[in-house]
């Protein structure tokens, strides 16, 4: 494999030619809105330089909290006709710098469109403002015995707007789907100002997919400023079993066997050593911390389905080599073995002053290959990575702990995790799996796609956005950043570590 | 089943794209066609264009149980298709209608069409994982991948699932599929129409493994699915006939060979599922069906069928950056509208 030479941070944040006027911006904004939602003092923009990828922040030009849908139609009006940039940001927890601001460009919160609006429990929906939290939908329908499927694990903190711009998931995917499965419908306002309605209460609607098409789209289409979202009964019980294996490919074969033996889990979740130890230590949720792996399976339904299930499991487990199985007893174990898995991420923040979450997905049977990738290149970089991995759906989730106060080493943490993307597009994966593309991923867009699928891209964003005004700069690279990148980088196709064995 | 190894998919594919580049420059339409077996559905004018035939282009190109995975080439019959996958105890979980033998999986994602489980499992579009495609310039691009969660890139190959050809030739699909149930059960009650919307709605609130439902002539079905006891847990709460011959029943729904599906029987109002009017009923759109427990006291609203002969929906006139946007998407990626072109998706 070839050096690279890293893009660093700063490569990302390129400066403006000219910056637009803030006092005629602001002027023309206040026609539509109250002065007092248009934030333009560098203090009052503080908070909205970055969202949850904070190696990267930016002063926007200006701040705009819009209160009703008219106002943000009279944002994008005025922004189009001005030619100011705009993106939009809901509660800030992106992990990709999908909301980083433009220096030239106004940041639209919705932050105040925080309601729900409805909820139908005999249909099962619910008309929800964007800024409304994830978990927040849940609670509010727990009385109906109903919740909202799709759990990020941002869910206390990031809003339904930011899911459906993100396709977000969470650990319940391969069962429930992820946010594109999960609404009904969408209200958005274009980049001219227009409100336009996406499918609705019923199933589906005539014409194109354009459901499909705004969710996942990073803000790059149009404004989300209502979410009609399905929910689901709750499962009546759930119970998680716990197996341990001596080996990291005994228990991607369990997986397989699971899923192979008719069982579609509610959750399938697994930890590397190294995350197991820091998660242990952090929550003592009582892991066996000299296992190689663990897996949780969370089986849910009726009672019976999920006894007859868990028997079937604790069978399949046994078989693949699980050396220490455990079964929650009640809801308060269910929820301890979880809370390991679910602290990971501060866990790793014990063991180091920073880390870097990477989030690939892999066909699963290629974990074995890409855990063994991830170590050479964690000692040839020489930054431990731990392993949390969401097993069902191949979601791949590497820490690299790093020291951000060490010269270089974020660098190196984001080279190391642009190779470990590169090795998950080239057994046939993906460089991410839901955390989206933002800035963060713009460069190994590149690698994923050639460039006729990136003018494919561009060409229809233009048909919703033909200015290129809506958070322009993310999520599609453009074919002359490609050149650049690929020009001096791994040839396309070449699969690193061609002396490990493969299967 | 035709099998065709990957180096006759590769120059066939090269062929397809040539065949479209040249109708690209000669400004010549194409008529996208599988196995023709749904080329009454659509609304469509008269005018016959040069077919760009998929039908050769056949083959299971990748299975893979455990990933619950599986990629084909789009003229892979349908049949062939579900055949594989039964093989390995598994199943398309949007129970597609096929309307005929020919029909292909490549039609079959371009009509975007889902069968009885659709309310509760899911439609075509939900379970499409990624396509490689030929655009109208001829390009043949791949989008998605053959992994369930991918958010890289706009999410093109739900685009154009349903899009009838309009915005590229799917040249092939990957698909998430599911176990076959370990058990399916048919349950019948007699009860008015009020009363079944009811029931439809009550249970789909509660964790039942319901995987159909449909109501019409006084009669209520409702088909469990799952892990047996869970099938034996929820009939036994929600009670009622057991249908003898469950699967034939649900067989002729899903391809709309019940009384009501043909031409000339049009009830008030049917509730079933996925049910849409056939080539004659097309441009009458008398019995405007609707899905069970979807959609209570809505009426009719739009329903399986995605491309109804309905007048456009009101929340859409007078919103020219839709039409704009759908009319630029389809320029895009078919510059000078040569694909499907007869075809009108709005």
């Amino acid at each position: 494999m070839t050096a690279a030479t890293p893009a660093p941070a700063s490569d990302k944040l390129s400066t403006p030619a000219s910056i637009p006027d803030v006092g005629a911006l602001r002027a023309v904004l206040a026609r539509g809105m109250s002065a007092a939602n248009i934030l333009t003092e560098e203090e009052d923009l503080r908070p909205y330089e970055c969202d949850g990828l904070s190696v990267y922040r930016r002063l926007p030009l200006a701040v705009v909290l819009p209160e009703t849908i008219e106002q943000v139609q009279h944002v994008m009006r005025s922004c189009s006709q001005m030619g100011i940039p705009v993106v939009a940001r809901g509660a800030g927890t992106g992990l990709s710098g999908g909301a980083l601001p433009l220096a030239d460009g106004v940041l639209l919160g919705l932050s105040k469109f925080n309601k729900i609006l409805s909820v139908d429990s005999a249909n099962r929906v619910a008309r929800v403002q964007p800024g409304v939290r994830n978990l927040a939908i849940s609670q509010a329908v727990a009385p109906l015995g109903l919740y909202y499927a799709p759990d990020p694990s941002s869910q206390i903190a990031c809003s339904i707007g930011g899911n459906v711009a993100e396709n977000s998931g969470g650990v319940h995917c391969l069962k429930y789907g992820l946010t594109v499965h999960n609404i009904l419908g969408l209200k958005i306002v274009t980049v001219d100002g227009e409100l336009i309605e996406l499918g609705g209460a019923a199933l589906d609607s005539a014409g194109y997919d354009l459901l499909a098409i705004l969710t996942g789209s990073e803000g790059m289409l149009g404004i989300v400023v209502e979410v009609t979202v399905k929910l689901l009964p709750k499962p009546e019980v759930a119970q998680v079993i716990m197996a341990a294996f001596n080996d990291v490919e005994d228990a991607g074969k369990a997986v397989g066997d699971i899923i192979a033996g008719g069982i579609i889990p509610g959750g399938l979740e697994m930890m590397d050593n190294g995350i197991i130890k820091a998660a242990e230590a952090f929550v003592h949720a009582g892991y066996p911390t000299d296992a190689a792996a663990i897996l949780l399976c969370e089986l849910d339904g009726t009672q019976a389905e999920v006894e007859e299930q868990t028997a079937q499991v604790h069978a399949i487990v046994e078989r693949a080599g699980a050396n220490d199985i455990r079964i929650s007893r009640d809801e308060q174990e269910r929820l301890l073995f979880w809370a390991g898995r679910k602290a990971a991420f501060p866990a790793a923040g014990r063991i180091s002053p920073d880390y870097y979450c990477i989030d690939g997905t892999i066909p699963r049977k290629e974990l074995p290959f890409i855990l063994k990738g991830i170590q050479q290149l964690s000692e040839q970089y020489g930054l431990p990575v731990v392993n949390v991995f969401h097993a069902g759906d191949g979601n791949l989730h590497p820490l690299i702990l790093f020291d951000a106060n060490k010269t270089g080493d974020l660098e190196k943490t984001e080279e190391l995790g642009g190779k470990i993307l590169e090795m998950c597009v080239q057994v046939g994966g993906t460089i991410t799996g839901e955390h989206g593309v933002g800035i963060e991923k713009i460069n190994q867009m590149c690698v994923q796609f050639q460039p006729a699928e990136l003018e494919q891209f561009h060409a229809l964003k233009k048909a919703f956005d033909p200015q290129g005004l809506l958070n322009p700069g993310k999520a599609i690279p453009t074919l002359a950043r490609c050149a650049e990148f690929n020009a001096m980088h791994v040839h396309h196709g070449q699969l690193p570590f061609p002396e490990l064995e493969r299967f | 089943m035709a099998t065709s190894s990957n180096d006759t998919r590769q120059a066939l594919a090269q062929q397809l794209s040539e065949q479209v580049q040249a109708a690209a420059a000669e400004r010549t339409p194409l008529s996208i066609q599988g196995g023709a077996s749904k080329s009454f559905y659509g609304r469509r004018d008269a005018s016959n264009h040069p077919v760009l035939t998929l039908a050769d282009y056949q083959g299971v190109i990748s299975f893979e149980p455990t990933e619950l995975t599986v990629t084909a080439a789009a003229g892979t019959p349908l049949v062939a298709l579900e055949q594989t996958l039964a093989e390995s105890n598994q199943q398309l979980p949007f129970e597609p209608p096929h309307f005929g033998p020919d029909a292909t999986l490549g039609g079959t994602i371009a009509c975007g069409l889902s069968g009885p489980a659709r309310p509760y499992t899911g439609s075509a579009r939900d379970f499409v994982l990624g396509m490689k495609i030929i655009n109208g310039r001829g390009e043949i691009l791949n989008f998605g991948g053959q992994v369930m969660k991918n958010v890289a890139g706009y999410d093109v190959s739900r685009l154009l699932t349903g899009s009838l050809g309009t915005l590229g030739v799917i040249l092939e699909v990957s698909l998430k599929v599911l176990p076959r149930p370990a058990q399916e059960l048919t349950l019948t009650q007699s009860c008015d129409e009020a009363e079944a919307i009811d029931r439809f709605s009550r249970w789909a609130g509660k964790p039942y493994p319901i995987s159909a439902a449909a109501y019409f002539d006084g009669t209520l079905y409702l088909r469990l699915a799952g892990a047996a006891s869970a099938v034996t847990a929820a009939q036994a709460s929600i009670g009622g006939d057991i249908l003898a011959d469950g699967a034939t029943f649900w067989q002729a729904l899903r391809e709309q060979e019940l009384a009501f599906s043909t031409p000339g029987w049009l009830p008030d109002r049917v509730y079933g599922d996925c049910l849409f009017p056939r080539q004659q009923r097309l441009c009458a759109c008398p019995a405007q069906p609707c899905w069970t427990g979807a959609v209570r006291n809505a009426g009719c609203l739009p329903n399986c069928q995605r491309k109804p002969c309905s007048p456009l929906p009101s929340r859409w006139v007078g919103r020219p950056s839709y039409f704009e946007a759908v009319t630029a998407l389809t320029r895009y990626f078919s510059p000078c509208q040569l694909l499907s072109c007869n075809y009108t998706v709005i």
